[in-house]
């Protein structure tokens, strides 16, 4: 047994001093391998008697676990090795950019019609659409507004071409959002809460104008809906959609043929530095028209003015957008300059909801 | 509309001071445009007087004058300033104007300054009428009489201090085109009374030796009334100097007596006049509708060719007037006139306003004719202004001359309080109401109330609400909280078609698309080229050549913007827009399109080789990327159909069999050209709402169901003719166990020259991937091998493939 110091002694020093994986599985083998000087040992223990086989025998298994022992840290080191080795080796230069992504922009127009959408949908109001190209009817007439009013030169209105022959007035590119207003009352009746946001025309161009803009109409027709109402409602709108805590509207008196009483809406604020605050100073800032609708106005969508009332109101988007976000010019809107786009566009993931904050 | 304080306090007997007028005009739908106050540029120079002026030590043509000044006013404490002085008049004793260090001199736009001229003190300056700018006149300081108040405010002693006040009158407000209108309103809000006007009566000296006819066709609509006398012996020089005041505050041009009176009438009252050199009138003035093709000279100097029905005022010799819209220049007043007619009419608003809008006349008459003026006012405005002439032209006045009667405009509406109350949300109390109507001068009888002439806008119950609540004041307006249509959580509000339009711009962001908002209009070479630019489609009065119809697609638009894009240096880029485009000119042509423009290179150049160009699989990719996104089912048909702006072989159709989804693939080569894009530009267009809605609507997924059994990968190299489609292959492969095959992907294919070297010519090689899932049992190699044949024997049957030796 004596020898066995000995076998330890040979072995681990063999096992210490593999300098490979491949010199290290030699000694194994040599060791604890099959024909292996220990299993040859091991192998001797049958002929012994009971009292030095189990001497023996637990001696050999001692020396041949602490072997195996070694020889797995030795194995485990040399792969750290190994390991560390390799990763001496493999580097990149970590400064040079990612794989190039597209980064995607939504339009400031329609960020700002989904966040009126939220807004409005929270008040109860659904969205209602119309088309752009309208029957003077609807544009005009149903509105409240005759052939030969004036209102109807101040609307600068782009005409559809009439082939000869048909003698119909022409169709007209509508000039505001409101003939939403008679198709939604004509077909949903009352009572009513929507509003229409879209795309109008007008025959207008310069610095502060473009032939195609967008407005937003808003519509709540009800038993005793009321102008007061109708200001909370706006109050309610602007203080979430500018995002302040509250804010301070001004009704004036004005006219439009399909509100009766109308009004002109003006929110307080200040300019310092260019810059535009909602809710504070000392000047006001004319955002909307709106009024209670026209019983004429009613009538002519089927709805009964002796039993509903309610109020209209009609904004500008793009303008609201300039105002909030602020953007300088109108007539970049529409030119789709990459530059514009993507400064002043939105991610495709910030979408407008009352929970997280409009604007995020 | 324009006008003077002082104007208004012709009518409106008042102590409210300018701001508060101007805040009320603004509430009450007079909203308040523009004010200029003398005050506030000529309030700071003050009359003064010279107390001494001997030359300048230093200078011959200066003076240095010792100047009394009272700084806080009349009464006040004087001070004696030196001023150094260049006016030849500038004497001992001469009382003058004085401006002190601080003021800022309008004429020359100088802040004065303490100065010391030539070695000598100067503080202030004695000013000219031009340094003041109220004429050309700098030959000398202003010299004024010796019994000049001292002290006092310059503007004060000249009459100057009259603050011009510019407002926007809505169209339904005629009766607010004239100042007496306007101090109605604001007598009604409670900012003074309203004036009494006084008519004088006028007793005719002699039978009006004009007579008037108004045609039978006119009298029941275009011409009710029609009024005139003549006035002879008249003297027509220049109006006096209040009248030029008045009327050049205004901005308006004193031209001779006559002509400003009609000028006055227009803007005090609302009520246009016209005056003819009776000298120059031939026979009788007879009202008629033009038979077509007169002329006339009107008083802008234009000739005008006149239309069947245009209202004409004709004499012997023809034409005189362009009825209620402009005068001739035949029978126009001069500084000669000596006899002249003047005429009050109430004319048709909607035959005034066709006429001016044909001949393109844009007059003060024209203006307020086509607003509606006070039909009852034609003959006291009549007596008014024929008084005026005789006040300032002399001469004597015939009887009154006329043909027709005033228009009767009666009608009443219910006051209904309580409906003012809901309608309007304040609390108005009914005697409040009333007074209101009352003040604007509105009769009441019981609980109808009678609109007065003055107010041809109000036709309703609803008109009287709107003037309780405008002289009520909107700004008082408390708002009250709209109650939500249900108690809780409101109930989501976009149909399924808005909803997908979300999805479809986020997904197109997300997929690095820009969104652009491009105009609905485009040119007609760009249209034509999308399959546009018909008649049905164009603008009758465009605003540009570049805007003249309507877009049939989204396409045109974005490459327009690639272009000038790539123009500004940008090679590469993906743009997108959803909007309308217009299949025709009727209301509903059109539809809801979604499309994506990818130009250029996938990406920058880069280390990692990223770059290449963009090409129809990246389209594709991202038109089934969207539809993905908004619901379209997963198994559509794809078909080569496409329109004739798409490459034609390079292009295909996302189908579900004739219902089109998208098209996608690259521009053709010869629009790329034609809209100035360098390509390569491949482009996708989805027809949203052509994609089917689901037919059931719930949350509600189908079950997972998932397979413990092994799968089992097998693939295939089949060579078929070149021009066979992959997916006829993968649809022949997948119809060959539909219960075992899983998925049937393309994982490969070899064409070109060197295909064709291997595989013989017009052939290529399409490599398939086939899923096997079983569902029961393991597979055995024997079964395996067994769906294999199927597949490869299906392949063959469809295309006549064979596999790859």
């Amino acid at each position: 047994m004596d020898g066995f110091e000995t076998l330890k002694g040979k072995y681990l020093g063999a096992v210490a001093s593999a300098a490979s994986e491949s010199a290290l599985e030699e000694v194994r083998l040599a060791a604890l391998g099959k024909k292996g000087e220990i299993s040859a040992l091991m192998s001797t223990l049958g002929k012994m008697d009971p009292d030095q086989r189990k001497a023996t025998g637990a001696a050999l298994n001692i020396l041949r676990d602490e072997i195996d022992a070694a020889l797995r840290a030795k194995k485990s080191a040399l792969g750290d090795a190994a390991l560390d080795e390799r990763l001496r080796s493999e580097w990149l230069d970590v400064t040079l950019p990612g794989r190039p992504r597209r980064m995607g922009t939504i339009h400031p127009v329609s960020q700002v019609m989904e966040e009126l959408t939220a807004i409005f949908a929270d008040m109860g109001f659904a969205v209602a659409e119309g088309p752009q190209v309208e029957s003077d009817w609807y544009n005009f007439d149903a509105l409240n507004i005759p052939p030969e009013h004036p209102a109807r030169q101040e609307h600068d209105t782009f005409f559809m071409h009439r082939a000869p022959g048909d003698n119909r007035p022409p169709h007209v590119l509508r000039t505001h959002t409101s003939p939403v207003q008679i198709r939604a009352m004509t077909e949903q009746g009352a009572p009513i809460r929507v509003i229409a946001p879209g795309r109008v025309y007008r025959m207008d161009m310069d610095q502060t104008h473009t032939p195609m803009f967008h407005q937003v109409e808003g519509l709540a027709i009800d038993r005793n809906i009321s102008m007061a109402n109708l200001k909370w409602v706006l109050e309610e709108f602007c203080r979430a959609f500018f995002e302040v805590p509250s804010v301070e509207l001004r009704f004036r008196a004005s006219h439009f043929p399909f509100t009766e009483p109308s009004a002109e809406v003006d929110i307080r604020c200040s300019w310092t530095g260019g810059q535009l605050k909602i809710g504070e100073g000392d000047s006001w800032l004319e955002i909307l028209g709106s009024g209670m609708v026209h019983p004429k106005v009613l009538t002519a969508a089927g709805v009964d003015p002796a039993q509903w009332q309610g109020f209209a109101f009609g904004m500008g988007i793009d303008r609201i957008a300039m105002l909030k976000y602020g953007i300088p010019d109108l007539r970049a809107f529409f030119e789709s300059d990459l530059r514009w786009l993507r400064h002043y566009g939105f991610a495709a993931l910030d979408m407008p909801d009352l929970a997280g904050g409009l604007s995020g | 509309m324009k006008f003077t304080l002082s104007w208004l306090k012709d009518h409106l007997d008042t102590e409210a001071p300018l701001e508060a007028i101007l805040y009320a005009l603004t509430d009450l739908g007079m909203e308040v445009e523009g004010v200029e106050d003398p005050a506030a540029k000529l309030g700071a120079f003050r009359i003064a007087r010279v107390l001494e002026a001997v030359p300048h030590p230093n200078a011959d043509r200066l003076r240095l004058c010792r100047v009394e000044t009272w700084p806080d006013g009349p009464g006040g404490r004087a001070e004696v300033v030196q001023v150094v002085c260049g006016a030849p008049n500038a004497r001992t004793g001469l009382v003058g104007v004085f401006a002190p260090v601080g003021t800022h001199v309008p004429g020359t736009g100088v802040d004065l300054k303490p100065g010391v001229i030539r070695g000598v003190e100067s503080n202030g300056m004695l000013c000219s009428e031009r340094e003041l700018m109220l004429s050309d006149d700098h030959d000398g300081i202003i010299d004024l009489p010796a019994d000049a108040p001292l002290g006092a405010r310059f503007i004060d002693y000249r009459g100057l201090n009259d603050p011009m006040i510019h407002i926007k009158i809505t169209p339904n407000r005629p009766d607010a085109l004239g100042v007496r209108g306007i101090a109605r309103d604001l007598a009604a809000r409670g900012l003074g009374s309203l004036k009494p006007l006084d008519i004088p009566a006028i007793t005719g000296a002699f039978p009006c030796p004009i007579s008037i006819t108004i045609a039978p066709a006119l009298k029941t609509k275009g011409c009710p009334i029609f009024a005139g006398r003549l006035i002879r012996g008249v003297t027509n020089g220049p109006s006096p100097a209040w009248l030029q005041t008045r009327l050049r505050a205004i901005g308006l041009r004193p031209i001779s007596a006559l002509v400003d009176i009609t000028n006055f009438f227009t803007f005090a009252l609302n009520r246009p006049l016209h005056v003819f050199d009776a000298a120059k009138v031939q026979g009788g003035l007879r009202i008629h509708p033009a038979a077509g093709g007169e002329e006339l000279l009107a008083l802008d100097g234009k000739t005008y060719a006149l239309r069947p029905g245009m209202m004409l005022i004709s004499d012997d010799n023809g034409p005189e007037s362009l009825a209620g819209i402009m005068g001739g220049t035949a029978s126009g007043c001069t500084e000669a006139t000596t006899d002249v007619f003047l005429e009050s009419a109430y004319w048709d608003p909607i035959t005034i306003a066709t006429t001016g809008r044909a001949l393109r006349i844009n007059s003060d008459a024209r203006y307020r004719f086509e607003r509606g003026i006070d039909p009852a006012f034609t003959l006291p405005g009549l007596d008014l202004a024929t008084q005026m002439v005789l006040d300032l032209c002399g001469g004597e006045a015939s009887d009154l001359a006329v043909d027709g009667a005033v228009p009767d405009t009666t009608r009443a509406y219910r006051l209904d309080p309580a409906r003012v109350v809901s309608l309007v949300g304040m609390d108005i109390a009914e005697a409040t109401q009333r007074a209101t109507l009352a003040a604007l001068g509105f009769t009441l009888n019981g609980d109808m109330a009678t609109p007065p002439t003055w107010r041809p806008d109000v036709l309703g119950e609803a008109d009287l609400v709107e003037e309780i609540a405008r002289i009520a004041s909107l700004s008082k307006l408390e708002g009250k909280p709209l109650p939500r249509r249900q108690a809780g959580v409101p109930q989501p509000v976009l149909t399924p078609l808005q909803t997908r339009e979300k999805s479809a711009r986020r997904t197109l962001a997300a997929l690095g698309y820009n969104e652009c908002v491009t105009y609905s209009f485009i040119d007609s070479t760009a249209a034509a080229l999308f399959g546009g630019g018909t008649d049905a489609v164009r603008v009758d009065n465009p605003i540009s050549s570049e805007m003249t119809h309507l877009r049939p697609d989204l396409l045109p638009g974005l490459l327009r913007a690639a272009a000038r894009n790539q123009a500004r240096g940008f090679a590469d880029m993906a743009l997108c827009e959803i909007g309308p485009v217009f299949g025709g000119g009727e209301p509903g042509e059109q539809a809801l399109h979604a499309t994506g423009l990818l130009v250029g290179a996938s990406a920058p150049r880069d280390p990692h080789g990223s770059r290449r160009p963009v090409d129809l699989f990246d389209a594709k990719a991202d038109a089934e990327a969207v539809l993905a996104a908004i619901g379209a089912p997963a198994r559509v048909q794809v078909t080569r159909k496409v329109p004739g702006w798409w490459h034609p072989g390079r292009s295909g159709v996302i189908g579900l069999g004739p219902n089109v989804l998208a098209t996608f693939g690259e521009v053709h080569p010869r629009v790329l050209a034609a809209m100035d894009v360098k390509g390569p530009a491949v482009a996708f267009t989805l027809l949203i709402a052509n994609v089917p809605l689901p037919k059931v609507k719930t949350p509600t997924r189908p079950a997972l169901k998932l397979a413990d059994l092994q799968a089992v990968e097998r693939d295939f190299a089949f060579v078929v003719d070149a021009q066979t489609e992959a997916l006829t292959l993968v649809n022949a492969a997948q119809g060959a166990d539909k219960a075992l095959i899983d998925t049937v992907r393309v994982f490969d294919q070899f064409t070109g020259d060197k295909a064709e070297a291997q595989m013989g010519a017009g052939k290529k090689s399409v490599g398939l991937t086939v899923r096997l899932q079983p569902v029961e049992k393991t597979l055995t190699e024997a079964e395996i091998e067994a769906v294999c044949a199927r597949i490869v024997e299906k392949v063959a049957k469809a295309t006549g493939a064979v596999l790859r030796g």
